[in-house]
């Protein structure tokens, strides 16, 4: 086996989890329609005053994106688990923790991505001013491979189980809390009159933590569920 | 008969008591009886002591009046929630990491009651928080964060609780407890953040200035007595969990038996 | 002694709603939390103590 092996691995992984969400496009656009709908039910629940509108705006997309991302976890290790895919990686000779993390990363540019990069549009109907806009952009492509990752452990615990999707919700949104502190609180501070650089250092460091950590955690987590 | 004998020899290893011996499930259910029973008496002795200081030895605060004696229910179940789901992290990881069951058990065992502190944590901080901020629910760093904790219980309760193969529910519920221990001071510290960015509610119950000794006195004594309130009722717990699940072995239908016939 | 009548003891001050309400639940919770595990180790030991044959989990 060569040195590159385990790299060759991750990037098979990562190719074929791509085709497969490119061949069930409607997935992706279930997420999608979601986080659209979630976000359009606010204003009409609390009013169009758009100078509430705006204050609540970070709050409300992040929370809105945190819901999608998590609905999304059930499809990560589910079709894998269905034919029996998860198992043959789970004997693969390259360490589980990448191929997850192939996985993981899949996961999220066909779920994560195109929230990241929707949720500025949907930002302008809460009359969000630009520089807002940028930071709520750039929070979020910063907090939602954290979610994936965190997901990741959660959709691994509960594969298989009865009510799989509530449970999961139960285990993953407490833990997703930092995340939302910081992702929506970078927004705010912006809007605000302060600089983002705190907020948006914090959710990096969070992400490198869970990118050493999460990984190795998910494939514990397969193994076990597997067994 | 024989084997009870030869179990019965290996107790004490060179004067000294066998850590291994206990570490069964099934030796370590009666001592688990004896001790939950010892814990138990201790912590009505220590609550009764407490709750004479917390009534008629402390004296009525400055600020709050008599409504601070809430102090004394609050700040031990607090402390008892924080320290269960450590402890219940060190078990499961234990036992995940030694395969050792007993231990898988044990964190079993201290999940419920964990919740149950967290839970008393944030009644008697609404009760306590009524009177003192005006309404009953503050989103302070400290309750909020213990709402948080409540949930990680609930969430590890579940899990295992979904799950119905033990070994299975023993494994996962370890891997969740540490990713929750691993979470706890990030919760904690972002919350934190949060509420002091929102400049939150500032009165703080432990921070009074005007704390008298008898006060902190009548806090530590009755936090003992919380701490071995829940040492017993894990205890009580782990028994129940050991028989569920050895209920298909010879010594617990004797031992079951015995009990029905005593009964 | 601090309190000069039972009646002053239980108004605790004004406070009585909050301070008893305390108690009471603290009281309740560990009084229920008892009961389960009574119930929970009644149950188990009734399990164990059935024949091994009727057992069909």
């Amino acid at each position: 086996m060569s040195a590159s092996a385990p790299l060759a691995a991750f990037a098979c992984v990562l190719r074929r989890d791509l085709l497969l969400a490119l061949r069930r496009r409607s997935d992706v656009a279930t997420t999608l329609f979601f986080f659209v709908i979630v976000v359009t039910l606010f204003p009409l629940g609390v009013g169009p005053e758009m100078s509430l509108l705006r204050t609540m705006a970070p709050g409300v997309l992040w929370v809105a994106a945190l819901l999608a991302s998590m609905l999304a976890l059930g499809r990560l290790f589910a079709g894998d688990y269905a034919d029996g895919t998860l198992e043959q990686l789970v004997l693969a000779p390259h360490p589980l923790g990448l191929l997850v993390g192939a996985k993981i990363a899949a996961h999220w540019l066909v779920t994560g991505l195109p929230l990241v990069l929707l949720a500025p549009l949907l930002g302008l109907a809460f009359d969000m001013r630009a520089e807002a806009l940028g930071t709520l952009t750039l929070s979020l492509l910063l907090g939602t491979p954290t979610l994936g990752l965190i997901g990741a452990i959660g959709a691994a615990l509960t594969l298989g189980l009865r009510g799989a999707g509530l449970l999961l919700s139960l285990l993953v949104l407490p833990l997703y809390i930092p995340v939302l502190i910081f992702g929506a609180g970078a927004v705010e501070a912006v809007a605000g009159g302060l600089g983002p650089g705190a907020h948006l250092s914090v959710l990096g460091a969070l992400l490198v933590l869970a990118l050493f950590f999460a990984p190795w955690a998910a494939a514990l987590a397969l193994r076990i569920s597997l067994e | 008969m024989d084997r009870h004998i030869r179990v019965g020899a290996r107790r004490r290893v060179r004067g000294a008591i066998n850590l291994y011996y206990y570490a069964a499930p099934r030796t370590f259910y009666p001592l688990a009886g004896r001790m939950a029973r010892v814990f138990y008496a201790v912590a009505v002795v220590l609550g009764a002591i407490g709750l004479y200081i917390a009534f008629f030895v402390a004296p009525t605060d400055a600020q709050q009046g008599e409504g601070y004696r809430i102090i004394f229910l609050h700040v031990p179940a607090a402390w008892m929630s924080m320290f269960l789901y450590v402890v219940m992290a060190f078990w499961a990881a234990v036992g995940l990491a030694f395969n050792t069951r007993l231990s898988s058990m044990m964190a079993q065992a201290i999940a419920p009651t964990g919740a149950w502190m967290a839970f008393l944590a944030l009644w008697t901080g609404a009760l306590w928080g009524k009177p003192m901020w005006g309404t009953w629910w503050v989103w302070d760093a400290r309750l909020t964060s213990e709402l948080i904790l409540l949930f990680l219980y609930l969430g590890f309760m579940a899990l295992q609780a979904a799950i119905d193969d033990p070994r299975r529910a023993d494994r996962a519920g370890a891997v969740l407890a540490i990713v929750g221990v691993v979470n706890v001071p990030i919760i904690y510290f972002s919350v934190q953040w949060w509420n002091t960015l929102h400049q939150g509610a500032s009165v703080s119950l432990t921070r009074s200035p005007s704390m008298a000794a008898t006060m902190l006195w009548g806090m530590l004594v009755m936090a003992l007595a919380f701490w071995m309130y829940c040492l017993g009722a894990t205890l009580t717990r782990v028994r129940a969990i050991i028989l569920e699940r050895e209920r298909r072995s010879d010594w617990a239908h004797e031992l079951a038996l015995g009990k029905e016939r005593d009964a | 002694m601090k309190w000069e009548s039972l009646g002053q003891f239980l108004a605790m001050g004004g406070y009585a709603l909050y301070v008893w309400g305390s108690f009471a639940v603290t009281v309740a919770v560990i009084a229920v939390e008892l009961a389960l595990l009574r119930v929970r180790g009644r149950a188990a030991r009734k399990a164990a103590a059935a024949p091994p044959e009727g057992d069909a989990s």
